[in-house]
C-alpha cells in the first residue's frame, strides 16, 4: 500500500491503514511459480494447522480445566474434555474471593491510566513532531534512551520518593506517572504525526489558531487510529500489571484482579478448576479486546518498527 | 522584519517546551532523579525509616566478594538470556516465514500465533503452572503421546528455568509480527532474479530473506536482551510469591534484588544491585551497537 493512500485514509477516518495490510498481504514471490507449489502450499498448511492446534492448546486446556469437577482435575490422566461441564465454578469462583471489589478498583486504576497515556503521550508527540524549537533532537535523543534504562533501576528510589508523599496505600503510584508520558508512546505516535501534512498545522497557523487549538481540534481528530493503539496499549499493560499493585497496595479492599489471583493461588493451592476459572475471567477482556481491535494491536507493532 | 522572525521563532521554541514539558518534568522526576538517588544511595546503608549514612563500596564489595546468591541470581539470570533470548529470535523468524506463504486461511492463522503474545498476568502464569503440573498437566500428557516421560517441570531445580523459557517461546507471536512486517517489505524483483538464476526456495531464504531482515533481528536481540534481564512476575509467582523456587533455581537478578529492598528493607544493598544490572545492561547494550555493522544489512546502503 502506498504511502499516499494512508494518508488520505487518516484523513478520511476509514482507518484502512498498514494494519490490514500485514495481515492480509500474499507473499510477493510465489504468484508465478507453477503447479509444483501445490504440494509445498500443502505442506505449509499442514504444518500451520498443527502448530495452531498446538499454540491453542493452553487456552482450551484452561477453559477445560475451569469446567472439570476436583476428582476430575486430579484424576490421571488428565482429559482434554470435561466429563460434566460444571459451568458453577464459575460463580464459586467468583465468590471465593472479593472479586467485584478488584474489578472495580482494576477498571479505576486502568480507566485513569488509559487517559493519561493517551493525552500526555498525543500532547508531548505533537510538540516533537509538529514544532521546531531548539534541543528538540537531544530532547528526542533523551526520550529514546530512557527506554533502555532498566525499569528496577528506578523502582527503588521511585517507591521511596512516593512513600515520602504519603501515596502507599494508594492509586496515585499506579497513575499519575502515565500522565507524564512514556517513551514508547511518544515515539510511536510521533511516527503517526509524521504522515500528517504539516501544511494543514500551517494553514491553520495562518488563520490565528493556537498551537493547543490546533493539537486539540486537528492532532487528536486525525490521529485518532494510533491514539486507539496507544489506548489498548496501555489497559493491557494497566490491566496485567501485578508489579505495581504488588509494591504499592497493602489493603485488601484497594487490591487488583491480579493481586486478587495471585492471593487466591494462595488460598487454594491446587484447586485448579477455579484457578483457571478465575484466571480466564482476568483474561477475558484481553481475549475480546484483541479480537475486536486487532489491528491497533498490528498497527501499533508496524508503526514502532518504522511504519513498514 | 528580522526582529519580528526572531520572535515568531522564539515564540515556537516557548511552545515546544511547553508542549514536551510534561515529559521532561516526568524524567526528572521518575527517571533521571531517581538514577542519580540510587547510584549515592548504593553507598549507603538505608532502609527507608534510617538515615543514610555512608559505607563506601561496602554494599559492592559484599555483594561481589561475599553474596553466594547474588551470584546465583545473576547466573539464573544469565542462563535464562542465554537460552531464552535465541530461541525466541529463531522462533519468530521460522514461525514468521511460515505465515509468509500463500496458503488458504493465512490470515485466521497469522491472527492466532499472535493471540498468545496480548495475555500476560498472573493469570497466564496461574495456566502454565497448571499446564506443567507433572501428572495432571497438559504438557506432559502431550509429551506421553509421543513417547516422553516428562520432567516434573516447576518442582525440578533443573527444569524450572526451561519451564519459563517454554512459556515465553508460547507468545513469540508479538516479535512474529515484526519479522512479517519486514518479509513483506523485500522486494519482489530480488526474488525473481534469484529464480531466474535457479535458487532453491531454502537459498533464497538464506540469502535474500535474512539479510533483508537483519535490521529487525537487531532490534529483537537488544529489546529482548533488556527484557530478559527484568524477568522478575512470572519468577515471582511461578516460584511461590518470591520464594525463588526449588533450589534458588528460580530467584532471578530482579527477585533477588526485590526480596532485599522490600521484604529485607536493605535498600543500600538493593540499589547497588541495581546499579551493577544498570551497568550489565548499558555495556551488552553497547557491545550490541558496535557489533552491528558487521552482520545488520541496511538496504539504504546498497542505494
Amino acid at each position: 500500500m502506498a504511502k499516499t493512500d494512508d494518508r488520505t485514509d487518516y484523513l478520511t477516518g476509514t482507518d484502512k491503514t498498514e494494519a490490514q495490510s500485514v495481515l492480509n498481504t500474499k507473499p510477493r514471490y510465489w504468484e508465478h511459480r507453477g503447479n509444483r507449489n501445490n504440494m509445498w502450499r500443502l505442506f505449509n498448511f499442514v504444518l500451520l494447522a498443527a502448530g495452531s492446534l498446538l499454540i491453542l492448546s493452553p487456552l482450551w486446556w484452561m477453559f477445560a480445566t475451569s469446567l472439570k469437577t476436583m476428582a476430575e482435575v486430579m484424576s490421571y490422566p488428565p482429559s482434554f474434555f470435561p466429563e460434566s461441564w460444571e459451568w458453577a465454578n464459575y460463580i464459586r469462583a467468583w465468590q471465593a474471593a472479593p472479586f467485584t471489589t478488584y474489578t472495580i478498583n482494576t477498571i479505576t486504576i486502568t480507566t485513569f491510566v488509559v487517559i493519561g497515556s493517551v493525552l500526555a503521550n498525543s500532547f508531548i508527540a505533537y510538540g516533537f513532531a509538529k514544532i521546531p524549537f531548539r534541543g528538540k533532537g537531544i530532547w528526542f535523543a533523551i526520550v529514546l534512551s530512557t527506554m533502555m534504562i532498566p525499569g528496577f533501576v528506578t523502582l527503588i528510589p521511585q517507591y521511596v520518593l512516593f512513600a515520602n508523599l504519603g501515596w502507599v496505600n494508594t492509586y496515585y503510584p499506579l497513575i499519575v506517572p502515565h500522565f507524564f508520558g512514556s517513551a514508547f508512546y511518544i515515539f510511536l505516535l510521533r511516527q503517526f504525526y509524521m504522515t500528517i501534512p504539516t501544511e494543514l498545522i500551517e494553514a491553520a497557523k495562518i488563520e490565528g489558531a493556537s498551537h493547543f487549538y490546533i493539537w486539540w481540534k486537528i492532532g487528536l481528530p486525525l490521529t485518532k487510529p494510533a491514539l486507539a493503539t496507544v489506548a489498548i496499549f496501555s489497559f493491557n499493560g494497566a490491566w496485567n500489571d501485578f508489579l505495581g499493585p504488588l509494591l504499592y497496595l497493602n489493603d485488601e479492599n484497594l487490591y487488583t484482579l491480579q493481586l486478587g489471583l495471585a492471593v487466591f493461588k494462595g488460598q487454594l493451592s491446587t484447586q485448579w478448576n477455579y484457578l483457571m476459572a478465575g484466571s480466564l475471567l482476568v483474561l477475558l477482556p484481553v481475549i475480546l479486546l484483541f479480537f475486536f481491535f486487532q489491528k491497533y494491536f498490528i498497527q501499533g507493532i508496524n508503526l514502532s518498527s518504522g511504519g513498514k | 522584519m528580522e526582529k519580528k522572525r526572531l520572535t515568531i521563532r522564539r515564540k515556537e521554541s516557548i511552545y515546544g517546551y511547553i508542549f514536551i514539558m510534561p515529559f521532561i518534568v516526568g524524567f526528572f522526576a521518575f527517571t533521571a532523579g531517581p538514577l542519580l538517588f540510587s547510584l549515592a544511595g548504593s553507598f549507603t546503608d538505608y532502609n527507608i525509616t534510617s538515615r543514610m549514612d555512608f559505607v563506601g563500596v561496602e554494599n559492592y564489595q559484599s555483594l561481589i566478594v561475599d553474596d553466594g546468591l547474588f551470584r546465583t541470581s545473576l547466573w539464573n539470570t544469565i542462563y535464562y538470556v542465554a537460552f531464552s533470548v535465541p530461541l525466541t529470535t529463531l522462533g519468530a523468524i521460522f514461525i514468521s516465514a511460515l505465515l509468509n506463504q500463500d496458503v488458504p486461511g493465512i490470515r485466521v492463522f497469522r491472527t492466532l500465533y499472535y493471540l498468545p503474545a496480548v495475555l500476560s498476568g498472573v493469570g497466564v502464569y496461574l495456566l502454565w503452572m497448571q499446564l506443567l503440573e507433572p501428572g495432571t498437566g497438559m504438557v506432559n500428557l502431550l509429551l506421553g503421546w509421543v513417547g516422553i516421560d516428562g520432567p516434573n517441570w516447576l518442582y525440578d531445580p533443573d527444569w524450572t528455568k526451561p519451564s519459563l523459557i517454554l512459556m515465553k517461546l508460547w507468545s513469540v507471536g508479538g516479535s512474529m509480527l515484526l519479522y512479517l512486517a519486514s518479509m513483506q517489505g523485500v522486494s519482489k524483483s530480488l526474488y525473481e532474479a534469484a529464480e531466474i538464476d535457479g535458487a532453491s526456495r531454502w537459498r533464497q531464504f538464506v540469502h535474500i530473506t535474512i539479510p533483508m531482515i537483519t535490521p529487525v533481528i537487531f532490534f529483537d536481540v537488544v529489546t529482548s536482551l533488556i527484557g530478559g534481564f527484568q524477568i522478575f512476575q512470572e519468577a515471582y509467582i511461578m516460584s511461590g510469591n518470591g520464594e525463588g523456587g526449588p533450589a534458588n533455581s528460580l530467584l532471578f537478578y530482579n527477585l533477588y534484588m526485590w526480596n532485599q529492598a522490600f521484604e529485607n528493607f536493605d535498600m543500600g544493598y538493593a540499589m547497588a544491585m541495581s546499579w551493577i544490572l544498570f551497568v550489565i545492561v548499558f555495556v551488552l547494550t553497547l557491545i550490541n551497537l558496535k557489533l552491528a555493522p558487521r552482520w545488520v544489512h541496511y538496504e539504504g546502503e546498497e542505494k
